[in-house]
């Protein structure tokens, strides 16, 4: 079983086979899709991919933590935190995956 | 946003390009993302974020309704953390 790493340049090389762009372009329309998404999320905004999945964004009231190695109480600002759904469609595709 | 919203601002961006291409190219890059973590690959995007798969362990579950026990089978899951630049970026207004 090799697991890889796939990142950015994979995904720009991927368009660049997909569509007949320069490699640079491809890498650049990437960038742009993330970026996209990235600004609505920071709005708050929720972003539904379908047959992908859903990021959203929830907001987490304050709390009190606790620093695990001292036993400190330490308090914990609320803050915003983004969470992804995948759709039916990765669920299973990535539950199939390694039993073919 | 949904994805024909993401299409549509990246199709105004690059007016030399058709709608049908910028099409290809978004659902190219999620298709490549879902195509990845059904090998059992990860996908690391800095700044937004990284896709990776988790197992899952089999175990005896229970139907809620009627609370039979079923076996439930071990199963790989999608998982998604949140990079470091998008978490902050959501926390700074």
């Amino acid at each position: 079983m090799s697991e890889k790493t796939l990142t950015r340049m994979d995904l720009s090389e991927a368009v660049f086979r997909a569509v007949g762009l320069s490699r640079n372009e491809s890498a650049q329309l990437v960038e742009s899709v993330l970026q996209h998404m990235s600004d609505a999320l920071a709005e708050g905004e929720m972003v539904k991919i379908s047959s992908f999945g859903t990021f959203s964004v929830r907001a987490k009231t304050a709390r009190v933590g606790r620093n695990p190695k001292t036993g400190d109480e330490v308090p914990i600002s609320p803050r915003r935190v983004l969470t992804f759904r995948p759709s039916q469609l990765m669920k299973a595709r990535v539950a199939n995956g390694k039993k073919r | 946003m949904i994805r024909s919203e993401l299409i549509q601002k990246i199709a105004d961006e690059n007016p030399h390009l058709t709608q049908r291409h910028v099409e290809r190219i978004v659902n190219t890059v999620f298709e490549e993302i879902i195509e990845a973590l059904a090998k059992g690959d990860r996908v690391e995007l800095r700044g937004f974020g990284a896709f990776s798969v988790k197992s899952r362990e089999a175990r005896v579950g229970r139907n809620p309704r009627t609370g039979e026990s079923v076996q439930v089978d071990d199963k790989k899951v999608p998982f998604f953390k949140t990079g470091k630049l998008l978490r902050d970026r959501l926390n700074t207004k």
